[in-house]
């Protein structure tokens, strides 16, 4: 018997942003109440579908263009998508309640929760689709909820720029990912991911023809996971309200780019060339924002490069791969990042919209809860020994060992910066002496944002652990009997934490200056410098064909040819339209003239 | 049936120019609503499963010429019909207007009723034509700063382009002694006319189509007209005249000249993706609201073309292709139809309440009239092809399609998604975001009378969007029938 609640869990976000929208726009704590309860009821029916061994729903026909044409709307309900489920919706609904707190007096509540739980609607379309097209049609969505939520403050200009860099380079990596869908599609006269997979032999007789679409394939999760050298537009994105950082552009949205990759595993891994540009795109990611990280001085920022170096990780797992160490770190990233995000979002409020950490210090005695879990977030994420980033950052390094061994250098140096950039955050954070009015009088957030904390710590320490993580997904078991790998990983972490207290206890300024890191490796000056000059020559190429080409040839030679032609387009020529409409109307007396006396 | 369609709206022009100043645009919406209700009828009635012609009516007119009084329906004329008795009201809802000017749109849409029902060349031509002289005067009289320029040059391209149809026509006709579209499209498989001729032919045929639909680089006259053109005309303007064309080249060209079409298919594909990426550039460097959708409309149209050229080039290639991009150019023709109509809607009312166009002189409008910013905005993401919306679906099939016959002309034509989008969210952030204006003054936000407009049209772009199946089964059996008419 197939289940109908993965649909409810689908369409009731949407229903509760349409119940913002149509009925509650102007009063916000009620949009809120919808909103919430949406996710929590969401929440909560996710665990049953988890619960319940079911794998079928109803399907619909969206497009069935008879005979040929067929694209249906349907779900697939696997141990992947189950956990994904409850991933987005759990982490989801804490971040619903957080936004409580957070969105407190915002003068857009209403339009803030709508927006939220559209997002809810589209990311849960991605996790169920079961089509390529359909989830194509989430992608898109969930870019334009990411799009709202960026420019949530709209009436600041760096809000709207983020907003539309997120979405437009997004859209890059969409248009590849369409022509990749379209090419599976062709070849294998389907959409739906389990027919494609059936009829992989159609396509490996082509080995050159797979690569191409497998990695146009990979371009849209490049946009929507952000990876080099399509990720700019993350960063800017923390432009929006902190719970969506969080949400959004930690722990769901910027994941579904390698969810998909897993979800189409079968394609992808056939194509040995594609498999390896995608390791190595990841691989780059993950170090260059590393790098970049060790010197931003704004909170979010740093968090945001960290996302960044965090998905290279699992992009570079991908390609090796190994979906399954994908997987269980993105299942860990997400509770330890959206904690992080959490975390750094109760500060910021706290600290009444201060990002820059060199204007906070000395936090830790002030704002003890958010203290101790951005303390266990911080040690999931440098892969402190058994919390649960190590344990998932050892499968992806332990793969790269087995596979690749310029990659595992690079995962290595990777971790060791990881270490270092995290330590100088809560060092100057929480440590030292307070730099600022706003950091001297800090106090705790309220329950409604330090609960989801709280709630958010227990996954981010023990999610890593076997005997909890395998209810979820498989945990990957890697080939290294003498335990190379996490001795390797555990010295490295280390290597990092000492680096950073050597150079950043007690520190008022920042002691190391890097231009190329702090200054992002110049990738945005460089788009900006592309876009500019490329616009200029095209649209100095449309402005020549417009001006030589068809005005000179077209216009004048048309109107040359209008006073070749004689004296009955020379009189429309000139605007003597009587004259025009009246041979008309002669013509139509002709006609009728034939047709009534002949 | 069809007759009664098409004299309703001229009956109605009639009235509307005799009736009091204040009450024409009653008049004229009365007779619309006469003749949405036919329309319903029509569709009602229709056979869906039936590929050819219905509701024919066919009579002897002038024999000494093989004109016949042929009018039929079949899925792709009902399809616009239907389209027409949505845009012309709509449209005439935009901004009260004159007498002479609600007649005119009325004597327009009987032309556009008659140029999608007629199937017989010399009753179609005179449709065709007909609605030339109302849209010229549209655009003469009640247009903009540069209307004369703008008229002479609509006028100009849109007859010279007429002219060399006809002239085409009357070659063919010359040969095959009929003027039967039927008849000609059953002798284009095997070459309608041979040598030179048949090149002619198909060049007169082809630029008059190509004018019609401001094919790369026969647009020039678009934007200007567009642009000058009162609100209300260039809705018609762009939601259905420019149809005619992209009609025309599926009706005619492509199964009278299939084999001319493959010929040549490399330069009419780079002549789309010209259409595409050209104006799309072009509407990314308008600072004229108005002018930047109206390039945008090029576009829009340039997607029909690559769907109709890769249909022309490798027609018997494979049948799931060719279904899926004819579906896309017909869904693509229906969709642009609303959601361009309802973006000028949109545009019109802005330079209401600002009194000009510029994108400049806009800013910070989410915060006074977010009712405004809402509903446009659905507008907005239509048009860049949101998945969820009506765009999308069009542009997707035609892709789907297009990509399997002519790969390398789709990938290129896929970057003008992206410059759209840059171009539309460009002009969304600036009218939308930001600080209010200095010289701010009164901005209203929506009024109930625009709402009643503007939600049913919305609504109808998500339906399509959301559930697009009502709308293909309208075409479908007609789309197999001419896919297999192409192989």
């Amino acid at each position: 018997m197939a289940s109908a609640l993965p649909w409810f869990v689908l369409i009731l976000p949407l229903v509760s942003a349409a119940t913002i929208l149509l009925a509650t726009r102007r009063l916000g704590g009620t949009s809120a109440i919808v909103s919430v309860g949406a996710a929590v009821i969401g929440f909560l029916a996710s665990c049953m579908i988890f619960a319940s061994p079911e794998t079928k729903a109803p399907e619909f026909a969206w497009i069935d263009i008879k005979p040929f044409l067929y694209v249906p709307l349907g779900v697939v309900l696997d141990q992947l998508s189950k956990t994904m489920l409850l991933v987005v919706t759990g982490v989801g609904a804490l971040i619903h309640i957080y936004s409580l707190g957070y969105m407190r007096d915002d003068a857009g509540k209403s339009r803030y929760f709508a927006s939220l739980s559209f997002f809810m609607f589209s990311m849960l379309g991605i996790v169920l689709a079961n089509n390529f097209v359909m989830m194509f049609i989430f992608w898109e969505l969930v870019g334009v909820s990411s799009y709202l939520l960026i420019g949530h403050w709209f009436e600041r200009d760096s809000a709207a720029d983020a907003a539309n860099k997120a979405f437009l380079t997004n859209r890059i990596g969409d248009f590849g990912f369409m022509l990749g869908i379209l090419m599976v599609w062709a070849s294998t006269g389907s959409v739906v991911f389990s027919e494609i997979a059936a009829g992989m032999g159609k396509i490996t007789t082509h080995p050159g023809f797979l690569t191409a679409a497998a990695l146009l394939i990979f371009t849209g999760a490049m946009g929507k996971s952000a990876q080099f050298p399509l990720h700019v537009w993350l960063p800017d994105a923390m432009e929006g309200p902190t719970p969506v950082s969080a949400l959004i552009h930690a722990a769901t949205m910027v994941a579904a780019g390698v969810y998909m990759l897993v979800r189409v595993s079968f394609l992808i891994q056939v194509s040995p060339t594609a498999l390896t540009v995608i390791a190595w795109i990841g691989g780059i990611t993950a170090l260059m924002a590393a790098l970049i990280a060790t010197q931003q001085n704004d909170i979010k920022r740093i968090l945001a490069y960290s996302t960044l170096s965090q998905l290279g990780y699992m992009v570079m797992a991908v390609g090796l791969a190994s979906g399954e160490a994908a997987m269980f770190h993105l299942f860990t990233h997400a509770f330890f990042k959206a904690l992080l995000f959490l975390g750094a979002g109760s500060i910021i409020v706290m600290l009444h919209h201060e990002q820059n950490i060199w204007k906070m210090g000395a936090l830790s005695g002030k704002m003890r809860i958010t203290f101790l879990t951005f303390l266990i977030g911080t040690l999931a994420l440098i892969g402190f020994p058994f919390t649960s980033g190590f344990f998932s950052k050892d499968a992806i390094l332990a793969v790269a060992y087995a596979k690749s061994a310029p990659l595992f250098w690079i995962a290595l140096f990777t971790a060791f910066l990881t270490a270092f950039y995290m330590l100088r955050l809560v060092l100057v954070v929480f440590f030292g002496k307070s730099r600022s009015e706003h950091a001297a009088h800090g106090k705790e957030s309220p329950l409604v944002m330090t609960a989801p904390l709280l709630l958010l710590a227990i996954p981010a320490l023990i999610a890593g652990f076997g005997f909890f993580a395998h209810n979820f997904l498989p945990v990957p078991h890697a080939d290294d009997p003498h335990h190379v790998v996490p001795i390797f990983a555990t010295g490295a972490m280390a290597v990092g934490v000492i680096a950073a207290f050597l150079l950043y206890r007690n520190r008022e300024h920042d002691p190391v200056s890097v231009a190329i890191f702090r200054n992002r490796f110049y990738f945005d000056e460089l788009y900006v410098w592309l876009i500019r000059s490329t616009q200029e020559l095209l649209a100095s190429i449309s402005a020549f064909i417009d001006r030589w080409i068809i005005d000179v040839g077209g216009v004048r030679g048309a109107s040359g040819a209008t006073w070749g032609v004689g004296s009955l387009l020379r009189l429309v020529q000139v605007g003597n339209l009587q004259a025009y409409s009246f041979i008309f109307g002669l013509g139509i007396v002709g006609l009728i003239y034939f047709t009534v006396f002949r | 049936m069809i007759s009664a369609l098409i004299t309703i709206p001229l009956v109605g022009a009639l009235l509307a120019s005799i009736a009091p100043q204040n009450r024409a645009r009653t008049v004229a919406l009365a007779f619309n609503f006469l003749a949405a209700l036919l329309a319903l009828t029509l569709w009602r009635n229709f056979d869906s499963g039936a590929g050819g012609l219905q509701f024919v009516e066919r009579y002897a007119w002038i024999p000494a010429i093989g004109a016949e009084y042929l009018l039929g329906i079949d899925g792709f004329s009902l399809l616009l019909v239907l389209l027409t008795s949505l845009v012309v009201p709509f449209a005439l809802l935009a901004r009260p207007m004159s007498r002479g000017f609600c007649a005119l749109m009325l004597l327009t849409q009987a032309a556009l009723y008659g140029t999608f029902t007629a199937h017989n060349f010399i009753l179609w031509f005179l449709f065709f034509e007909m609605s030339l002289i109302p849209s010229f005067l549209l655009i003469k009289l009640w247009g903009g700063e540069e209307r004369d320029r703008a008229a002479v040059k609509f006028f100009v391209y849109t007859f010279l382009g007429s002219v060399a149809m006809l002239l085409a026509f009357l070659g063919i006709y010359l040969v095959h002694g009929t003027f039967d579209f039927a008849t000609l499209a059953t002798l284009g498989k095997t070459g309608l006319l041979t040598g030179n001729a048949a090149w002619l032919a198909f060049a007169g045929i082809f630029l008059g189509l190509a004018v019609k639909t401001a094919l790369f680089p026969f647009h020039t006259w678009l934007p200007d007209a567009y642009e000058n053109a009162p609100v209300g005309a260039t809705m018609v303007l762009s939601g259905l005249l420019s149809k005619m064309g992209v009609y025309g080249f599926v009706r005619l060209l492509l199964p009278m000249f299939p084999n001319e079409m493959q010929a040549i298919a490399p330069w009419l594909l780079a002549l789309a993706v010209c259409s595409i990426l050209f104006s799309a550039l072009a509407a990314w460097a308008q600072s004229d609201l108005k002018r930047m959708v109206a390039y945008l409309s090029i576009t829009h149209l340039g997607y029909c073309m690559l769907g109709v050229f890769s249909i022309g080039a490798s027609p018997s290639q494979s049948l799931v292709e060719t279904q899926a991009a004819l579906t896309g150019v017909m869904m693509q023709v229906f969709n642009h139809g609303i959601t361009a109509a309802a973006l000028f809607y949109f545009v019109g009312l802005l330079e209401q309440r600002r009194g000009s166009r510029g994108i400049a002189d806009f800013g910070g409008l989410m915060q006074r009239t977010p009712l405004l910013c809402g509903w446009m905005s659905v507008a907005v993401f239509s048009f860049l092809g949101l998945p969820g919306l009506n765009g999308f679906i069009g542009e997707f099939l035609i892709f789907k399609g297009s990509f399997a016959l002519a790969a390398a002309a789709t990938s290129v034509a896929v970057f003008g998604l992206l410059i759209t989008a840059v171009a539309l969210l460009r002009g969304m952030q600036a009218l939308f975001s930001g600080p209010l204006p200095e010289n701010g003054g009164a901005f209203d936000d929506l009024r109930r009378g625009e709402l009643t407009v503007v939600v049913p049209v919305s609504v109808l772009m998500l339906a399509i969007g959301i559930a697009p199946q009502w709308v293909f089964n309208i075409f479908n059996a007609t789309v197999v029938q001419m896919a297999r008419a192409l192989a």
